[in-house]
């Protein structure tokens, strides 16, 4: 009756939202007097996950699954809870694990809460607090059925030490030719460079600075605080930047520890998607901007002279404390 | 090809969120409802099927009564039927049985629906009714090209994208990028007019569980006050960032 948790991996390392997951797990089974258990796929050192509070690994080395194949994953993690009897389940809330949750909670007739933000409010019943209306609110979510799956919330809970000693167990699933039917045929990913979903800082431009030619300074920016770039809404409908840099209410949601939002005024919609940044900057020549009123510090000022110096000020700072 | 575009009935995005009920109650008053933006994107892409393609475009929604404009103007943009539900969407699990029971009744090719809903965000519909009706299943889709019974898909993966094969039935979690944000329809005057004399048929719910329940709801604390940094002191906004807020 362990709870168990999916422990996203890449090229065989886990992603830094396992650790979180993990720390996770490892408080809800502490909570319900019992271990956790982690799933992993094709993920070398999973022994590690004991660092997290990780009894038990089960560890799946499957050249089928080389690639993500979400009705495969989620065989492979329903099979996991079955063998463990496992009621509750964790996952993270990566592009990847949005895509298996919702065919795990059909395949095993669960109760499925994503965009969980902290430990369960109590496990008897069952109840979690979550983000609702695009983190314009939050609801307290009670779930009744037997089988219970949580999305913890990227950066909201955070990742905790607990060292124990994980045992490892190879698990071998049974799938079949039928969950193979969506076949990957080509990604398209930016590598060794942060991405919005996992970056510790996101630098971010909207329509102030004037047009798509001016974004050089933004990348550099990024680069010096390795941070990933974003964009406003305006913006990505004008084609100055990429679709995937949207972040906002239907766009992608931001949770960095720092955001820092350059010629953004602040639309009630942009503000909702980057309110679970835990600090923000915006820099903007309008003080009257809604943004001022979300953020936690700003520079009223012209982002043509104020970006530059903040990039040679931090290349001075990051010299020092390198 | 026979396409269902699933549609969630949510508060305008510039929507202020309030509760009530002793904070157990979405408060509605005054808000302005629309079509989930992520579902938008997906009917538009399904008129582009209907015109280019020739196929029919049925759209469905679990809701009450009240819920009929929305369902109006997705007929004046140009569906050809529509399907209500005549129930409260009481959770994801329940509104994706609802719907696969018209799935099974309709015999539909290809399912639409939004990778989630902008209200509760659920983002599970799309995935458990496919599972429920054993159809392909792609999320996060931001492109999708159909020759005859094959499917070409790109999905949005953190950091990129993937293009994805896969075969018809097949349901879509769609997004902004299936149709770029300048290709929405306002319905016009004829559309609108047409819309009336269209089918929209209005069922009984089947039996379903529901396995969650939001019992109380709260909204965000309040932000205190921003501290302002001279534009001519950046060294000060270093400081805050570094030694106050442990940052960078």
């Amino acid at each position: 009756m362990s709870v168990l948790v999916y422990t996203e991996s890449e090229n065989g390392k886990f992603k830094k939202n396992a650790h979180e997951v993990a720390s996770y797990a490892y408080e809800v089974a502490k909570q319900m007097g019992t271990t956790a258990t982690a799933i992993s796929i094709n993920a070398t050192e999973s022994e590690s996950l004991g660092d997290y509070g990780v009894a038990k690994v089960l560890n799946v080395s499957n050249d089928r699954l080389k690639t993500f194949n979400a009705k495969a994953f989620a065989k492979v993690v329903g099979q996991a809870a079955q063998k463990e009897n496992a009621k509750v389940i964790i996952l993270s809330s990566s592009a990847d694990t949005k895509f298996l949750a919702p065919i795990l909670t059909a395949q095993l007739e669960a109760g499925y809460v994503p965009n969980v933000v902290s430990a369960p409010e109590s496990t008897s019943p069952f109840k979690v607090k979550r983000t609702v209306f695009s983190n314009k609110g939050f609801a307290f979510t009670e779930i009744s059925s037997e089988i219970k799956i949580i999305g913890v919330s990227n950066n909201a809970f955070g990742s905790s030490e607990n060292k124990t000693t994980a045992t490892v167990e190879n698990f071998d699933p049974s799938l079949g030719e039928d969950v193979f039917t969506t076949k990957s045929i080509e990604i398209d990913k930016v590598v060794g460079k942060a991405t919005i979903a996992d970056a510790d800082i996101v630098v971010s431009g909207g329509r102030g600075l004037k047009g798509p030619e001016n974004w050089g300074m933004i990348e550099e920016l990024a680069e010096v605080l390795g941070a990933a770039t974003a964009c406003s809404k305006p913006v990505s409908d004008l084609g100055w930047r990429p679709h995937g840099e949207h972040v906002g209410q239907t766009g992608k949601p931001v949770a960095s520890n720092l955001y820092i939002a350059i010629g953004i005024s602040g639309a009630i919609q942009h503000l909702a998607g980057v309110s679970s940044s835990k600090v923000k900057v915006v820099i903007n020549t309008d003080p009257e901007a809604p943004f001022f009123k979300a953020a936690d510090y700003g520079i009223v000022g012209d982002a043509f002279e104020v970006v530059p110096k903040l990039i040679e000020k931090l290349k001075e700072f990051k010299a020092q404390n390198a | 090809m026979k396409i269902l575009v699933c549609l969630s009935n949510v508060p305008d995005t510039t929507s202020k969120i309030n509760f009530t009920d002793g904070d157990t109650k979405f408060d509605t008053n005054g808000v302005q409802f629309v079509i989930n933006p992520n579902d938008e994107f997906g009917l538009t892409r399904a008129m582009w099927f209907k015109e280019k393609q020739g196929a029919t475009v049925h759209v469905a929604t679990v809701g009450e009564a009240s819920t009929e404009p929305t369902i109006r103007k997705a007929l004046a943009i140009g569906a050809d039927e529509a399907i209500r539900v005549n129930a409260v969407p009481t959770d994801g699990y329940f509104v994706a049985e609802q719907l696969a029971e018209i799935v099974k009744n309709g015999e539909y090719d290809l399912v639409i629906a939004g990778r989630e809903s902008i209200d509760y965000n659920g983002g599970m519909v799309p995935g458990i009714l496919a599972s429920l009706s054993g159809m392909n299943f792609v999320n996060t889709c931001i492109s999708l090209e159909i020759e005859g019974n094959n499917a070409t898909a790109v999905r949005e993966i953190d950091g990129g994208k993937e293009k994805i094969s896969t075969t018809l039935p097949l349901v879509i979690g769609g997004q902004k990028g299936l149709v770029a944000e300048s290709d929405l329809r306002i319905p016009n005057m004829r559309g609108i007019m047409m819309a009336r004399q269209k089918k929209l048929n209005v069922v009984e719910p089947i039996s379903a569980s529901k396995a969650t329940d939001d019992v109380k709801f709260e909204k965000p604390a309040s932000k205190g006050q921003v501290k302002l940094v001279d534009a001519d002191n950046i060294d000060e906004l270093i400081n805050l960032l570094h030694n106050e807020a442990k940052v960078i």
